[in-house]
């Protein structure tokens, strides 16, 4: 039975993945969703241990003047429960200075929690005798494309990575080969990445971490400096790798059309997770998500304001797609 | 426009020079420097410029190339030209004022300038024939010895790597900074030096908080990518010798030897 599972969700999977490249600007459609949370639900089943746990995270900053008495702290994650589990896609909302940043530092054991714990694939990231293997466990793409590629030859850069940990210099080749190919990237192997789009550095930056084979990717606005066309590159190129490979995907973004695909998602603010649930769930508070200082997509928008002024819809409209078929339904009848 | 340059001097070309190994290259060009110094007269000279010929017909880079390095030092030259020929004492040839040239003066001027070319000449084949990537590669593993001395060998490599890939990141934001400050009226041309150099102020001010960031933010990522110093640490690309390279080791052997026999002969 967990052999039949896992086979039918690779089919799933892979059904999906074709069915999202036919319709990839066009947006998905309701069946699609659906499918591809069954698919999500029969891979779940074998996995039930949470990758990335948290309980009562809490982490300060302190600035200390010169003698070293502490001027001002500033409380930036507080008291965060986390629970992921493998495979899924988890998407983390927040305005500027809600502590996004600092919660995702805290999964790839670059900060210390001042309180609480972080476990990262049941390893707690305090301990010291596992932090390699929690970064490895946990890789972690940044915001800025040009400051996180290291090597001025893209496989090279690739090879980063696997050189730290020692890799074998044979596997190391095969590891950056199957890499650059999961992103696409695989002919530009031998150019230099000064002269690629952002869009295709920040894909050379994910194929960077894929090379180290995490079980998780932290991805920490990995679109805020791109192109519209630059920002779909990166989330196909993110969704397909969460699909197909079964990565476990978290998200800190601003833009709320790249939230519609996640699994779950988290509203920050004020160092505190304030929301969290499906994309419908979240974005059929459109109130709630104003006082927080967050846009909803434009479509739910619309759909919203539609809804205020006497039109009979469904909450959380997620797509135009979707909010077209609605509408053409209370025409017709 | 920027960020088509190539840094260092690498001209590619396909030949025996440039494959290589860059530990035998870098290792050829000091031999070459060492025996530049234990040449006294005509027949060691003689010997080092068949050497460099060679090398240089090899290595199939337009011989102009190899001049251009020497522009840089052209005023070193002539002063050393100039002190050797009026200094060391001898036989008078020539005498004006208080000024006199000997024998000896004209004959050590004429070799130390002699010397001095081929220095930069042989330098330049090396880094004209080596990719950048290659040199800093082949300087850790000579360099690794020193290690023992303390020095931090593989940290030096890889800040040279380093700044390999973001000084044309850093020359396009110069770029960019100016260009935003000449639009709001900065003017970097007109003026003497000091007036000049009071210009560049609101220019570097920009570029060095921008390269503390990414200096910061680099950090931080080769820290997320396990980077944990160069012990343990595997290659994707390591140094391996072939054939041509116990061969080239095989040459250089026979030119040391020659020119410390010619040294010790004459
Ligand atoms: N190095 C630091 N020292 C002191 N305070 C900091 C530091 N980094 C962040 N903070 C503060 O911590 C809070 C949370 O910052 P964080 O960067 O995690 O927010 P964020 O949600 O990622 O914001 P953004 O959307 O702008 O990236 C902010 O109030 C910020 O001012
Ligand atoms: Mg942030």
């Amino acid at each position: 039975m967990w052999n039949y599972a896992r086979r039918d969700a690779k089919t799933w999977s892979s059904a999906i993945t074709g069915l999202t490249l036919q319709n990839e600007d066009k947006s998905a459609t309701m069946g699609m969703i659906s499918a591809r949370q069954q698919c999500r639900l029969y891979r779940k089943r074998e996995q039930s241990m949470g990758i990335i746990q948290s309980s009562k995270l809490t982490f300060e900053y302190t600035k200390k003047d010169e003698e070293g008495n502490i001027e001002e702290v500033k409380r930036a994650v507080d008291g965060v429960d986390l629970d992921i589990h493998p495979g899924q896609f988890i998407a983390i909302l927040g305005h500027n200075g809600s502590g996004k940043s600092t919660l995702a530092k805290h999964m790839n054991a670059i900060l210390l929690p001042t309180e609480g714990t972080m476990w990262v694939g049941g390893k707690d990231t305090k301990a010291e005798e596992y932090l390699w293997e929690i970064r490895q466990t946990a890789g972690m793409v940044f915001q800025n494309p040009d400051n996180q590629i290291i090597a001025s030859v893209v496989e090279e850069d690739v090879g980063f990575g696997p050189e730290n940990l020692g890799v074998p210099t044979l596997e190391i080749w095969d590891r950056v080969e199957e890499s650059l190919k999961a992103v696409d990237m695989l002919e530009y192997r031998r150019h230099s990445p000064n002269k690629l789009s952002g869009g295709q550095k920040q894909r050379v930056a994910i194929a960077g971490v894929v090379a180290m084979h995490p079980k998780c990717i932290v991805l920490d606005e990995p679109t805020a400096m791109l192109d519209p066309s630059g920002r779909h590159e990166v989330i196909r190129t993110v969704r397909a790798l969460n699909e197909v490979e079964g990565v476990t995907v978290i998200l800190i973004t601003h833009y709320m059309e790249e939230v519609v695909w996640a699994d779950r998602v988290f509203v920050m603010d004020d160092g505190k997770i304030v929301m969290q649930g499906t994309p419908r769930e979240i974005f059929s508070q459109v109130e709630t998500l104003k006082a927080y200082r967050l846009d909803v997509p434009q479509a739910t928008l619309l759909a919203w304001e539609l809804k205020h002024d006497g039109v009979d819809l469904p909450d959380g409209i997620l797509t135009m797609d979707e909010l077209k078929d609605e509408l053409v339904k209370r025409i017709c009848q | 426009m920027l960020r088509d340059i190539t840094l260092g001097q690498y001209y590619p070309a396909d030949s025996v020079i440039h494959k290589l190994d860059p530990r035998l290259k870098l290792i050829g060009t000091m031999v070459f420097l060492v025996s530049l110094f234990l040449s006294h007269d005509w027949i060691g000279y003689l010997a080092a410029t068949v050497f460099l010929a060679g090398v240089i017909r090899a290595s199939r880079v337009p011989f102009r190339y190899m001049l251009k390095g020497l522009k840089a030092i052209i005023l070193i030259l002539l002063i050393t030209v100039v002190f050797n020929l009026f200094v060391v004492p001898g036989d008078v040839i020539w005498e004006f004022w208080v000024l006199r040239v000997t024998r000896q003066g004209l004959s050590q001027a004429g070799f130390m300038a002699v010397r001095l070319i081929y220095l930069i000449i042989g330098s330049s084949v090396m880094t004209l024939t080596t990719t950048p990537n290659d040199l800093t590669d082949g300087l850790e593993r000579v360099l690794g010895p020193l290690r023992m001395v303390k020095v931090p060998v593989h940290e030096i490599a890889m800040i040279m790597s380093i700044a390999l890939r973001f000084i044309p990141i850093l020359l396009e934001e110069t770029d960019k900074i100016m260009k935003a400050q000449t639009a709001r009226g900065a003017d970097f041309e007109s003026g003497n030096l000091i007036q000049k150099a009071k210009s560049m102020v609101p220019l570097l001010v920009p570029l060095f908080i921008s390269a503390f960031r990414r200096a910061n933010d680099l950090a931080l990522a080769m820290e997320a990518r396990c980077y944990r110093g160069g012990a343990g640490r595997t290659k994707m690309k390591p140094l391996l010798y072939e054939k041509r390279d116990y061969a080239g080791y095989a040459v250089l052997a026979v030119y040391l030897a020659a020119m410390i026999a010619i040294r010790i002969m004459r």
